[in-house]
């Protein structure tokens, strides 16, 4: 199910501003990736361009190649539908559908690919999700409440279980503990480190702690000043980042002197 | 002595914390006038709402307590001078007209909502919003002039056809009248004329949609029409009702249009292709008071006391749907 991901050569722009200079890295399937960088650094538009959700942005395009398991998603025959359908996110506020009961959220995703889903299949399904994004014992007495009934933490993770309902090839998760107390931030490291045995994850995120915590690879975006595209400076085994960086810049920005 | 001198020290440092912590007059003269404008205005809509229906009821009373006999010896009354059996059909009439022109005035709205909200190229979004606005500030009386010269003749066609094709529906037995003086031409102006409204109110709405629904919907998969299904409009639902209740305003109350077009008549009929069948309270009211007598002032000010709790009744019906179908008042 997880695929790796290959980038070659991606610029970002916005109309005629460019986000995003150069990225190439390579990330492996089964593993956590971090971004980390400064406000500005252009990682949240890299994210994005991964499941093409950039695009809902007017004007937004890219230049470069992103290869999933072999195919490119920027070729003109790939319909970014499809692409948001086996690549899924997770946001920086968890944001269920507020209409929805519970239930109906963790399913959203799945209707839209197969509406004739049976009533035990779907039951299976969400239980099968919840549980994996361990709300299932705090949640399956309410199923039939409104997700926005829900904490802030377990709202993120009904996002999550919503994200892999759908069984996605890759995981992309923006920022998303920051608005979150610690004891729910700490729910949603330790699911990552059990999901990431059946997908590749990649996470934005401005707790280096949280990047040292919870990635195998960290990858350190950074630009020089506000105008300017963001770049990629370093990506490397995370142990390796936050002990020996190349760059002076990495090494700054994860002792905290900057950023 | 001295004792005297710390007990004016006390007070002076006593008067010290009175002048800094507590209330100023100057301080809090905003405050005041800001509650007092503010209750005020909120009280003067509860005035203003019961001066109309204290009004209606005044100036309706002789009507209500006249004999059948009285009330009888109006040319336009029921034979048995029945108020009731007079503005029964009066007020089957208006909500129909306003139905009609609801029904096929809000999808079209929504539609066109959605379209600059959500489909339209940036620009094209800008002209046509304002262009809406524009349409919904250009008072009634100019849409029914044109519903009744311009539109009215045209639609002489259609109906024919569906009476010829659809007769066997009850809305649509023939023959259909010519020329078309009938409730069908009258509900499509009225739709005309509340499109506007609905399409501008519902359009603001739809754009207030929090950008996070949206994208949780669109990294799902969703296609454009998906994502507004299950973000933009169960969002804009409750707002989509208050537009249609400020259209349904103006349609129950659409006095120049109605009268221009409908060949009135006093019946319950469905037969929104016949001429002679409908007549609204608004049109009536118009059509009956240059010539009315002082009871029949009375009687037509009754049938305008029915329109008012119409009104009322269908604005609190639609915010008890909107309140219940609310889930859990979550935001």
């Amino acid at each position: 199910m997880a695929q790796r991901i290959e980038v070659k050569g991606l610029d970002v722009y916005y109309g005629s501003f460019r986000a995003v200079a150069d990225v190439s890295m390579v990330i492996e399937p089964r593993s956590v990736t971090a971004l980390i960088g400064p406000s500005g650094c252009g990682k949240s538009t890299f994210l994005r361009t991964l499941n093409r959700m950039h695009e809902v942005v007017p004007g937004a395009r890219v230049d470069g190649t992103v290869l999933v398991d072999g195919v490119d998603l920027y070729d003109p025959a790939v319909d970014p539908v499809a692409v948001r359908r086996q690549i899924g996110m997770v946001f920086q506020r968890p944001n269920p559908f507020p209409t929805m009961s519970i239930a109906e959220n963790v399913l959203a995703g799945v209707r839209l690919n197969d509406r004739r889903i049976s009533k035990a299949d779907a039951a299976d399904l969400v239980e099968r999700s919840l549980r994996a994004a361990n709300l299932w014992k705090e949640v399956k007495d309410r199923l039939d409440r409104p997700g926005a009934s829900l904490s802030g933490g377990q709202q993120q993770r009904l996002c999550i279980a919503r994200a892999i309902a759908v069984q996605p090839q890759v995981l992309l998760m923006d920022e998303p503990a920051s608005a979150l107390d610690p004891i729910s931030t700490l729910a949603i490291e330790d699911l990552i480190a059990q999901l990431k045995d059946e997908y590749t994850i990649v996470i934005v995120t401005h707790n280096m702690q949280q990047a040292a915590r919870v990635s195998d690879r960290t990858a350190f975006f950074n630009v020089a000043e506000a105008g300017e595209p963001g770049r990629l400076v370093e990506i490397d085994d995370t142990s390796v980042v936050f002990s020996t960086p190349r760059h002076k810049a990495t090494e700054d920005y994860i002792s905290g002197r900057f950023g | 002595m001295s004792a005297v001198a710390g007990r004016g020290a006390a007070q002076g440092v006593a008067g010290g914390a009175t002048t800094t912590l507590r209330r100023t007059r100057r301080a809090d003269l905003g405050g005041r006038a800001f509650r007092g404008l503010a209750v005020g205005s909120g009280a003067l809509i509860l005035a203003m709402l019961a001066a109309v229906a204290g009004f209606l009821l005044l100036e309706a009373a002789p009507a209500l307590t006249a004999s059948p006999a009285e009330l009888a010896a109006l040319s336009w009354m029921p034979d048995d001078g029945s108020l009731w059996r007079y503005v029964g059909p009066l007020a089957f009439g208006t909500v129909l007209a306003a139905v009609l022109a609801l029904g096929l005035a809000v999808p079209v709205s929504v539609g066109i909502a959605l379209f600059i909200s959500h489909y339209a190229p940036r620009r094209l979004a800008d002209v046509l919003g304002s262009l809406v606005d524009l349409l919904a500030a250009i008072p009634s009386v100019v849409y029914g002039l044109w519903g009744a010269l311009w539109l009215a003749p045209r639609l002489q066609g259609p109906w024919a056809w569906l009476a010829d094709h659809l007769g066997f529906v009850p809305l649509f037995a023939g023959p259909a009248s010519t020329p078309p003086r009938v409730m069908a031409t009258v509900g499509v102006v009225l739709a005309v004329m509340v499109l506007p409204i609905v399409t501008a109110v519902s359009r603001e709405v739809f754009l207030a949609t929090p950008r996070l629904h949206e994208e949780a919907a669109l990294a799902l998969g969703a296609t454009r029409w998906e994502m507004v299904r299950m973000a933009v409009l169960p969002f804009g639902r409750s707002g989509v009702v208050s537009a249609a209740m400020l259209g349904l305003g103006r349609a129950l109350g659409e006095t120049m249009a109605v009268l221009m077009i409908l060949g009135p008549g006093l019946t319950y009929s469905l037969a929104l292709l016949q001429v002679g069948r409908h007549q609204t309270i608004a049109a009536n009211v118009a059509l009956q008071f240059p010539e009315a007598n002082a009871l029949g002032v009375s009687a037509l000010i009754a049938t305008g006391l029915v329109l008012f709790v119409i009104t009322l009744a269908v604005n609190s019906a639609a915010r008890w749907v909107v309140a219940r179908r609310a889930v859990g008042g979550a935001r």
